[in-house]
């Protein structure tokens, strides 16, 4: 065997370690980004979460003005800090509709109370249904919709203070 | 265990008396985050089979092929998450009302992308994937052409 061919294992073992090296330094990325993003919300039409608070279908968000679709859960920990931001936006004029995953009323009265209420509506999607329907992957997420009922833009995870200048101008962009 | 290993006078057990202790509340503290869960139960046909066999068999062969959003490892037949459960009922219920698995498929790729199907595509992304045998067959009989000769002149 030629010397050249000899050294391919130690290059090939110097090509694994600097791989795994690499994907230790920067893990890989986790997010699932959903496909739906420039279309139309698919049709559904979820029930009320709550008793003093309409539900939610598909053409209460291609109603002629943006919407900010937001999927959450009183059972899910990053939602709670995320209600203050979405509060601050619905202050500032954005209708923040809201997508309840495998929720019940006492549990969300609790949230609500706990954390604010920036919701419009709330629609209750007690087995993920329209969650998978929407490409969304967990809680929280937030969807922007434009007026015609688009999905423009998919926010995963908590929404923070340092989003809100982006999210107006984004709601400013497609209105 | 004699008397003397236990007693509080010999070192070494007097030192594991206060470290077990704290091992197990280190071990509680950090097992906690994975209670977020919801209180509702699993959505009906998330761990329940079709009574129709050939079609609880097309349904599992699906769920199989199909990967968690959750414990991105895993299909959604072996994880316990509960969007995993809800993407079982959601097969299930379809593949019920006789849906055939190939559309379902499709309708979650439209919604996720590949990345939900562990099954490889035909896309040119995956092309590599596709000639890896053919390519690494023909590396193996470059490496070995020079000893296939050596025995056929003989």
């Amino acid at each position: 065997m030629s010397r050249g061919l000899r050294l391919i294992p130690i290059v090939l073992l110097l090509f694994l370690l600097s791989g795994l090296a690499w994907r230790l330094i920067k893990p890989a990325d986790t997010a699932v980004p959903s496909q739906m993003v420039e279309r139309q919300v698919p049709p559904f039409a979820l029930p009320a979460a709550l008793p003093g608070k309409p539900g939610l279908n598909a053409a209460d968000l291609a109603s002629g003005k943006p919407h900010l679709l937001n999927i959450f859960a009183s059972w899910c920990i990053p939602c709670a800090s995320e209600g203050k931001v979405l509060q601050e936006l619905q202050r500032r004029g954005v209708t923040v509709d809201g997508i309840a995953i495998r929720d019940t009323p006492d549990a969300l009265t609790a949230f609500l109370a706990r954390n604010g209420d920036p919701y419009q509506r709330i629609g209750s999607d007690r087995q993920s249904d329209v969650q998978i329907a929407l490409g969304s992957s967990g809680v929280p997420e937030t969807f922007v919709v434009d007026a015609h009922g688009v999905i423009r833009r998919q926010y995963i995870g908590a929404l923070n203070a340092s989003n809100i200048p982006g999210v107006l101008r984004e709601l400013e962009e497609i209105r | 265990m004699n008397r003397n290993s236990s007693s509080p006078k010999n070192p070494a057990s007097s030192k594991y008396r206060i470290w077990v202790p704290a091992f197990a509340g280190l071990t509680i503290l950090l097992g906690s985050p994975a209670l977020a869960d919801s209180n509702l139960p699993p959505a009906y046909w998330a761990n329940r089979q079709l009574p129709n066999a050939s079609q609880e068999a097309q349904a599992q062969a699906l769920m199989e092929q199909l990967r968690c959003l959750v414990c991105q490892g895993q299909s959604i037949a072996d994880s316990d998450a509960e969007l995993a459960g809800d993407m079982r009922d959601l097969v299930r219920r379809r593949i019920a009302a006789g849906e055939k698995p190939s559309a379902i498929r499709s309708w979650l790729i439209q919604r996720y992308g590949t990345w939900i199907s562990y099954r490889p595509t035909d896309e040119p992304a995956a092309w590599p994937l596709w000639l890896a045998p053919l390519a690494l067959l023909l590396a193996g009989a470059w490496l070995i052409r020079g000893r296939i000769k050596l025995k056929g002149s003989r």
